[in-house]
């Protein structure tokens, strides 16, 4: 059954966008991600124009992660005044990030960078975790192995500190501001919450406890997806509300059959397989770049999108 | 439809000694939420005031329907630092949006190269790119082509046309999902030994009607609220996941 995208200006097949929408569904509900950083680029696979896809899938983004902020409020386990400080330095970024976007695509190279972009972050990420989850399986193996906790001293010596109780910590707010910029640029660029970049940086760089660290990056990044969304809406119309609603609607049905499966996996397989799947797209995106494509000419119609 | 025709025949004008009667399937498109293409049926016949001048060549009909003009920049990519980029841009100032011709034989049989010119009715002439700041902007145009032409944006369909007994004609056009709105022009062309002795126009408006219309115009006139609508709808579709997670649950 077609549907004519009132916005993107393509007509698709209902069952294959709720496919997607349930697929990405199901792995965000195993692995705890977004899954923007996957709906994004299978977006662009079925012919959705570039920009509509960014745009549209930070609406998407704003849907799953609300109701996964609800249940981490519930359990308490958000730190609200860290979630405001990055909340401050996403807003910054993702104003940024939209300059960059606008410019780039008035160019013709948006489709350039958006790619890029993915293929340097999907990769890096991808293989830290490959890395990082085989290491835990080896120590798990080797009895008496102890976990060290690595700090980083000169954090701590940055000026502006304030305390955040709920993560225990009394740092400079320096860190956390820059932290939630570069989330911030990648959301409006990659469309993507930017939780692959966040959480790592939230655990390694400021040395938040682990069990704060997913509620407070879901309520940085709901407000600065939902602000990606009013700003791609209204300076580029791209939003589409009919592809957002039909990626919604498979996205919170898989979440739940992902949920399920999740539950039944080990923690670090589920990792594995997590970092296997960031680096098959970062593949699929990069040899794209290298390999020299079918048609060398690319079309821009005043207007388009 | 024939007795229309007929009738239509019978009523024609006598300014030339042949012209054109024409009818449509339909008068308009509709893009509805459903929208999947479209076929058009065009047809008519030729009306005379005299005994068919045999003696001055075959009698041609061509078709060609255009969707709004746009101004297109054709980007061209090379391999730069390992990664193919693109490099070269050519702007062509005026290319229809969808193009497609039928005509009743081969082109050179029915259109000579200077009528060709002046009335624009092959793809090639329905271009218009000046200025061209890159030494072959001839292969950006062709690419331009080729790549509306893989998306039945552009199509050449000779002997598309049914000609019966040089009286009456018939022909169909596909129109592909992705058409953008706006005002298609109908054009037909009578020819005879290649050259054209008579023309009609006629409108087909494309447009979006009822929920595309709706939000296609929300998002364009109130982005804001088309921003906030969508934000709404989100956060209303989370709350009803975790609701209904939790019933689920109990």
């Amino acid at each position: 059954m077609q549907l004519y995208l009132p916005i993107a200006e393509v007509s698709v097949n209902i069952f294959l966008i709720l496919g997607l929408g349930g697929l990405v569904g199901v792995l965000s509900g195993m692995f705890g991600v977004g899954g923007g950083f996957l709906i994004t680029p299978l977006l662009f696979f079925v012919g959705i124009p570039p920009a509509v896809a960014v745009a549209t899938s930070t609406n998407q983004i704003v849907a799953s992660s609300f109701s996964a902020l609800l249940a981490h409020l519930k359990r308490r386990t958000v730190d609200l005044r860290m979630g405001t400080v990055l909340l401050i330095g996403g807003l910054v970024g993702s104003t940024l990030g939209l300059l960059i976007f606008n410019y780039l695509r008035s160019l013709g190279q948006v489709d350039l960078l958006v790619s890029l972009f993915y293929v340097v972050f999907l990769g890096i990420i991808g293989a830290l975790m490959l890395v990082e989850s085989l290491n835990a399986i080896l120590k798990s193996r080797k009895p008496g192995a102890r976990k060290t906790r690595k700090h980083h001293y000169w954090v701590h010596n940055l000026p502006l500190k304030v305390k955040f109780r709920v993560s225990g910590l009394y740092i400079s707010v320096i860190p956390p501001l820059l932290v939630g910029v570069l989330v911030g640029i990648l959301s409006a660029i990659m469309g993507v919450g930017g939780g692959f970049i966040m959480v790592p940086a939230m655990i390694y760089l400021l040395g938040m406890p682990t069990k704060v660290v997913i509620g407070t990056s879901l309520f940085q990044i709901i407000f600065v997806t939902a602000y990606t969304t009013m700003l791609h809406a209204t300076t580029n119309y791209t939003v589409d509300i009919m592809l957002a609603l039909l990626l919604i609607v498979g996205g919170v049905i898989g979440a739940q059959v992902g949920t399920r499966i999740g539950a039944k996996l080990k923690a670090e397989s589920l990792r594995i397989l997590l970092a296997l799947l960031v680096l098959l797209v970062c593949g699929k995106l990069g040899l794209d770049l290298l390999l020299q494509p079918a048609e060398l000419y690319s079309l821009k119609a005043a207007g388009d999108l | 439809m024939i007795r229309a025709i007929l009738a239509l025949i019978f009523f024609a004008t006598q300014a030339h000694s042949e012209t054109i009667v024409l009818g449509l399937s339909q008068d308009s498109v509709s893009i509805t939420a459903t929208f999947d293409g479209s076929d058009i049926l065009i047809f008519g016949a030729v009306s005379r005031t005299a005994p068919e001048p045999l003696d001055k060549g075959k009698l041609g009909v061509i078709i060609a329907v255009s969707g709004p003009d746009q101004t297109v920049s054709v980007f061209r990519k090379q391999r730069r630092m390992g990664i193919w980029v693109n490099t070269d841009e050519v702007i062509v100032d005026r290319a229809p949006s969808f193009y497609a011709v039928a005509t009743s034989g081969p082109i050179e049989d029915v259109l000579s190269d200077t009528e060709d010119l002046r009335n624009r009715v092959t793809i090639p002439r329905a271009i218009r790119s000046v200025g061209a700041t890159v030494d072959d902007s001839d292969t950006f145009s062709q690419a331009l082509i080729r790549i509306r032409a893989k998306d039945a944006l552009f199509q050449m369909n000779a002997g598309a046309v049914d000609l019966e007994q040089d009286t009456l004609f018939r022909t169909s056009f596909s129109l592909p999902a992705n058409l953008i709105e706006g005002d298609y022009l109908a054009r037909i062309f009578l020819t005879r030994g290649g050259k054209v002795i008579d023309t009609h126009s006629t409108v087909i408006p494309v447009q979006k009607v009822g929920l595309e219309r709706w939000l296609y115009n929300l998002a364009h006139v109130q982005p804001f609220f088309y921003g906030l609508l969508s934000l709404v709808i989100a956060i209303a579709a989370g709350w009803a996941a975790s609701a209904g997670a939790a019933a689920l649950k109990r």
